[in-house]
């Protein structure tokens, strides 16, 4: 910085001023002007988009946007919890507590305030906002002694503030004044279906009712009183009723304002004064005001161009207005908003809607009047259609001939918008602008992978809604330009996990540093990561089974494989037992009985017909798997990516409609295959007759009786993306059952990639479902025998790992909290619900 | 920001465990009295390398649990780093800086071997 140096002052250090110093740096800003930045707020500069997360784990610094030096480390002074309190435009200075300070430009980063309805009561303490972090810390506050919270607002924030007070176990209501929730973004048939998913989730929904006042309640702590006399009480009460730009600064000094608020601004993020700027949600431009992070960025950028304009070099850029499509996931609720989504601001519109009561699911299209055009777009239930709908949207892509296609369930073929089909224009961040053509530049000038591309252009570092578009463009792109996108595993292997297997059995490698040793990349410290070391430890244990937590082998496991539990959100353990089949003796649900009361877990029965206890110190799962090894039980996996339950129904012992024992088959199966560790998690099912109350359609192996036998299914999921599994062989008899199983799973564990479930290796596999009967029926390939062989070595070596570790001291020595003491964690606070404990 | 205000404080080495208490490759947590209160360290043993032995946090602020040391120890980009064990973000091993968030870093501890021993400077 030089002695001449200008001063610029920027007022507020929220998202948009904290973008705007980036965008100063990053411009070489700092050589023309001293900065200093105002901020009222203690804490500097956070991630407001995802303020929400301060109450699921995120303290304020990981929230914080740069690192806490970075504003000295880059010349620039950072003046937190001062605010300014006034301009005086003539002598050109800003005014605070603190006195006076001269500024040559000014910029107005104030942001917005929540506007809480003027009503007699709305200043009560317990009635609060949702806006900064010490708001969040009041709410916090106030929550500890409340059992109910109301959010006076059904928009955006205001079911983002309910399901916050929802985590902090408050019975929560939403009031809203409109008929219905979101208004700005959905109509009445959408949002009904928003109110009765939000309703499914235990909270309550007010609509058409305006608050008049709010006084001392008699069951809790306020009575709200509405305009038709109704009444509800509650503890706590968060506004949310919209916001309102914080512009009294630019008021005071007779700047032109809007004449609902906000200060005016040009395309340059001018004021009417030349010397001030504004940007973000307190900057008016052509009568609006943008609430969303995106725009916001564009005026940073756009005020940083005018910042550094010069007669010889003038402001080439301007702001030309945003966007305001959302898409957002409310209350776990998928709610999507694109253009004119109502439809009323575009003469001749014409409306295409699908709604699926059944599946909570509702689509509007709206199209221009010839049906060329898409004009706008509102989704209730599944935002997938989103990314589609918004390219069609901002790019004025031709429709397909019916355009109804585009929000039918994707089974009728609805047609995706391939990247290759986005012209270059197609915007693919709006956080940070960044379009097709210009990740093709940033690609051009020697970019070589997603990182690169992230790293030059900012995409996807925003609110990370367009990560899946980006990663497909990218991937596109680059094999377009005939580079081979790397699919190796990480950076310490050149291979593919397949690759790794094969090696491993052809070399016969028995751990992790002989495989890094001769095959892993050099370049590295060859630690290897989280990526290749879970993965290599499956492959050994599919080949050699030796137990997983030999000295080896257990710096590979993942925490749940290391210490054979499930780790829970606050580190505890969930510990459940394998139940073959779901049958269970009277004496063994004693035990497990016992077992829970000693040691304070909560107790669940799982989807997997099984018992889950949960809430297990680490130092305690010893004493407790002694026990439960003496009662006969064996670890149940339910940590690993190896089989899980081989769920069955009652069949033909007991059901008058079975036709052959199912539960007897599926201890059969679950006691073959538990030793076995896959790429992914297995689940079985098998069902006494054709009615399936197994569900063994939606397993990776189902197995439904015949009169004659066993019909083979395979391929099927649950979970995220549910697939049912498809006719494999039919009346097969017990023995070539397990033979074609055994086959099956072999060559699963063989071929697929980490991670990937039967499903999705099944669709990803050329050839299909006829290439893997030629394989596993017709042993085309001629491997069947040696796959077999392999399964046999894996069923004859099976060892109980709890077993395998409770008689080893070396081992236990793992499972203390504290190496050097043993007093337990005192972090780890529980507390009481229906009669159990679970985390506080 | 946290070192910082630690250095200046009275430090000194104390004797925390010994190597047996570790786990190769892999880490293992224990607590350690600080000027600032009692800490819970995750303690990495790297044997063969240089350094062998790393102090961390063992609290992760992203996840809001006490769980580092249960972590997978690896590196990335040529760092030593630990992925933490419930949401995976990768903290350096060095100094604590977390790969995912610029904002956040975790205390580091001077340690060494004395013999058998594993002391710790805090
Ligand atoms: C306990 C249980 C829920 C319950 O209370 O019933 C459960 C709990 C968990 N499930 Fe599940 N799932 C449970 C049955 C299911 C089922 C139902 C079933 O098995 O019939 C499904 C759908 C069926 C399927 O998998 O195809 C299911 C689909 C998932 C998925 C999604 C898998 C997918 O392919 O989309 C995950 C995530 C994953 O594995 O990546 C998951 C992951 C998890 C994890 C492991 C999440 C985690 O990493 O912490 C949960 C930990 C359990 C723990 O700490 O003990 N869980 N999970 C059920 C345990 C069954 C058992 O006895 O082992
Ligand atoms: C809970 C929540 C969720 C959100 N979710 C999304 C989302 O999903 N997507 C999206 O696009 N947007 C979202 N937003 C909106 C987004 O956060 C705002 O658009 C963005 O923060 C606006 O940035 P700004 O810098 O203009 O204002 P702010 O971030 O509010 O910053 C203004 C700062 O200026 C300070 N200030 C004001 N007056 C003075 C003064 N006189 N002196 C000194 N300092 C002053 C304020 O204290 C504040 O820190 C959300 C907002 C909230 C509250
Ligand atoms: S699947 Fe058939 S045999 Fe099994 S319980 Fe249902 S009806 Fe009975
Ligand atoms: S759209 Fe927000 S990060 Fe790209």
């Amino acid at each position: 910085m030089n002695s001449d140096a200008q001063r610029l002052i920027i007022i507020g250090n929220g998202m948009v001023g904290h973008h705007l110093v980036e965008q100063l740096i990053e411009r070489g800003a700092t050589e023309r002007y001293a900065i200093t930045v105002f901020g009222e707020e203690r804490h500097r500069a956070y991630d407001r988009v995802h303020l929400s997360e301060y109450f699921s784990g995120c303290d304020a610094d990981s929230l914080a946007l740069s690192d806490v030096d970075w504003y000295t480390a880059n010349g620039i002074e950072l003046r937190l919890s001062e605010s300014v309190t006034a301009i005086n435009r003539d002598a050109g200075e800003v005014v605070t507590a603190n006195g006076r300070t001269p500024y040559d430009r000014l910029v107005l980063a104030t942001g917005s305030y929540p506007f809480v309805p003027p009503m007699p009561g709305s200043d009560r303490p317990g009635c609060l906002v949702y806006r900064t972090l010490d708001d969040l810390d009041a709410i916090r506050t106030a929550a500890e002694h409340a059992s109910t919270g109301v959010v006076v607002g059904g928009g955006l924030l205001g079911l983002e503030a309910a399901n916050a007070l929802r985590g902090l176990n408050l019975e929560t209501a939403v009031v809203e004044f409109a008929p219905r929730l979101m208004p700005m973004q959905v109509d009445s048939e959408g949002g009904e279906l928003l109110r009765e998913k939000i309703e499914a989730l235990g909270v309550q929904v007010h609509t058409d009712r305006a608050t008049q006042r709010i006084e001392d309640g008699v069951d809790a702590t306020h009575r709200m009183v509405f305009q038709d006399d109704k009444i509800l009480e509650t503890d706590l009460i968060v506004f949310s009723a919209g916001i309102r730009p914080r512009d009294e600064l630019a008021r005071d000094s007779a700047l032109e304002m809007g004449e609902r608020g906000g200060v005016v601004i040009d395309d340059r993020c001018l004021t009417s004064d030349p010397a001030i700027l504004a940007i973000g949600e307190v900057a008016l431009w052509n009568n609006s005001i943008f609430g969303l992070v995106a725009p916001g960025y564009q005026m940073a950028k756009v005020a940083a161009a005018t910042l550094l304009a010069s007669p010889d070099q003038p402001q080439g850029e301007s702001f030309r207005g945003a966007d305001m499509s959302t898409k957002l996931k409310l209350l776990g609720v998928d709610v999507g908003a694109i253009g004119d989504a109502h439809g009323d601001r575009t003469p001749g519109a014409r409306v295409f809607r699908y709604l699926d009561q059944l599946k909570q699911q509702y689509r509007k299209l709206v199209v221009s009047g010839d049906g060329r055009r898409l004009v706008g777009a509102m989704l209730v239930g599944d935002n997938g259609y989103y990314d589609t709908l918004l390219q069609y949207y901002s790019n004025g892509l031709d429709l397909p001939e019916d355009p109804a296609s585009l929000i039918l369930p994707s089974s009728e073929g609805a047609p995706t918008l391939g990247p290759d089909a986005l012209p270059d224009t197609a915007t693919i961040c709006s956080c940070h602008n960044v379009n097709k053509g210009d990740i093709c530049a940033t690609l051009d000038g020697g970019a070589v992978d997603l990182g690169a591309v992230k790293g030059e252009t900012k995409a996807s570092t925003g609110c990370g809604g367009c990560a899946a578009l980006l990663k497909s463009v990218v991937e596109h792109e680059l094999e377009s330009r005939g580079v081979e996108v790397d699919r190796s595993i990480c950076e310490h292997f050149a291979h593919t996990r397949q690759g790794l297997y094969d090696i491993v059995r052809v070399e016969g490698i028995k751990t992790f540093s002989e495989l890094i040793e001769k095959h892993g990349n050099p370049e590295t410290h060859r630690l290897g990561c989280d990526i290749c070391k879970p993965a290599v430890a499956s492959i050994l244990a599919s080949c050699f089974n030796e137990p997983i937590t030999d000295a080896a082998h257990i710096p590979l496991q993942d925490t749940n494989d290391t210490f054979l539990a499930n780790m829970q959100k606050n580190g505890t353990y969930s510990v459940v037992p394998r139940v073959p089949g779901g049958e269970i003796t009277p004496d063994k649900l004693v035990v497990l009985g016992r077992v829970a009361e000693t040691y304070g877990l909560y107790t669940k029965v799982t989807g997997g017909q099984r018992i889950d206890l949960f809430g297990a110190r680490l130092e305690d799962l010893p004493d407790i798997w002694s026990e439960l090894l003496d009662a006969g039980f064996e670890t149940g996996h339910a940590y690993a990516k190896s089989l899980r339950t081989v769920k069955s129904c009652v069949g033909s012992t007991w059901c008058r409609y079975g036709v052959q024992d199912s539960v007897g088959m599926a201890i059969q199966l679950e006691h073959r295959y538990k030793g076995l560790r896959s790429p992914h998690k297995l689940k079985f099912g098998v069902s006494g007759c054709t009615r399936e109350c197994a569900e063994a359609q939606g397993k990776d192996i189902g197995v439904i009786a015949t009169e004659h036998g066993w019909n083979l299914y395979v391929c099927g999921n649950g979970g995220m993306r549910p697939r049912h599994a498809e006719l494999f062989a039919t009346d097969l008899d017990d023995e070539r059952l397990v033979q074609l199983i055994d086959r099956f799973l072999m060559f699963y564990v063989r071929t697929a990639d980490r991670l990937q479930r039967t499903s999705v290796w099944r669709e990803n596999l050329e050839g299909g479902l006829a290439y893997l009967k030629e394989v596993v029926i017709d042993d085309s390939l001629g491997i069947g025998e040696e796959l077999e062989r392999q399964m046999q070595t894996v069923v004859d070596t099976y060892q109980c790992e709890w077993a395998n570790a409770i008689d080893d001291p070396e081992k236990l020595k793992r499972f203390r909290s504290f190496v050097n003491d043993s007093r337990p964690d005192p972090d780890i606070i529980v507390t009481e619900e229906r009669g159990q404990l679970r985390p506080a | 920001m946290n070192t910082a205000t630690a250095k200046t404080m009275t430090q000194t080495w104390q004797k925390l465990c010994t190597k047996a208490d570790l786990v190769e490759y892999s880490g293992v947590a224990a607590w350690v009295e600080t000027a600032e209160g009692p800490a819970q360290v995750a303690l990495f043993y790297l044997p063969g390398k240089d350094p062998e032995l790393y102090a961390l946090d063992h609290h992760d602020p992203m996840a809001g649990a006490n769980v580092n040391a249960r972590g997978i120890v690896g590196d990335l980009k040529g760092e030593p780093v630990v992925a933490s064990p419930l949401y995976k973000h990768h903290y350096r091993l060095a100094d604590g800086q977390c790969l995912e968030n610029p904002g956040v870093r975790l205390r580091t501890w001077a340690v060494s071997f004395k013999g058998n021993a594993v002391w710790i400077e805090a």
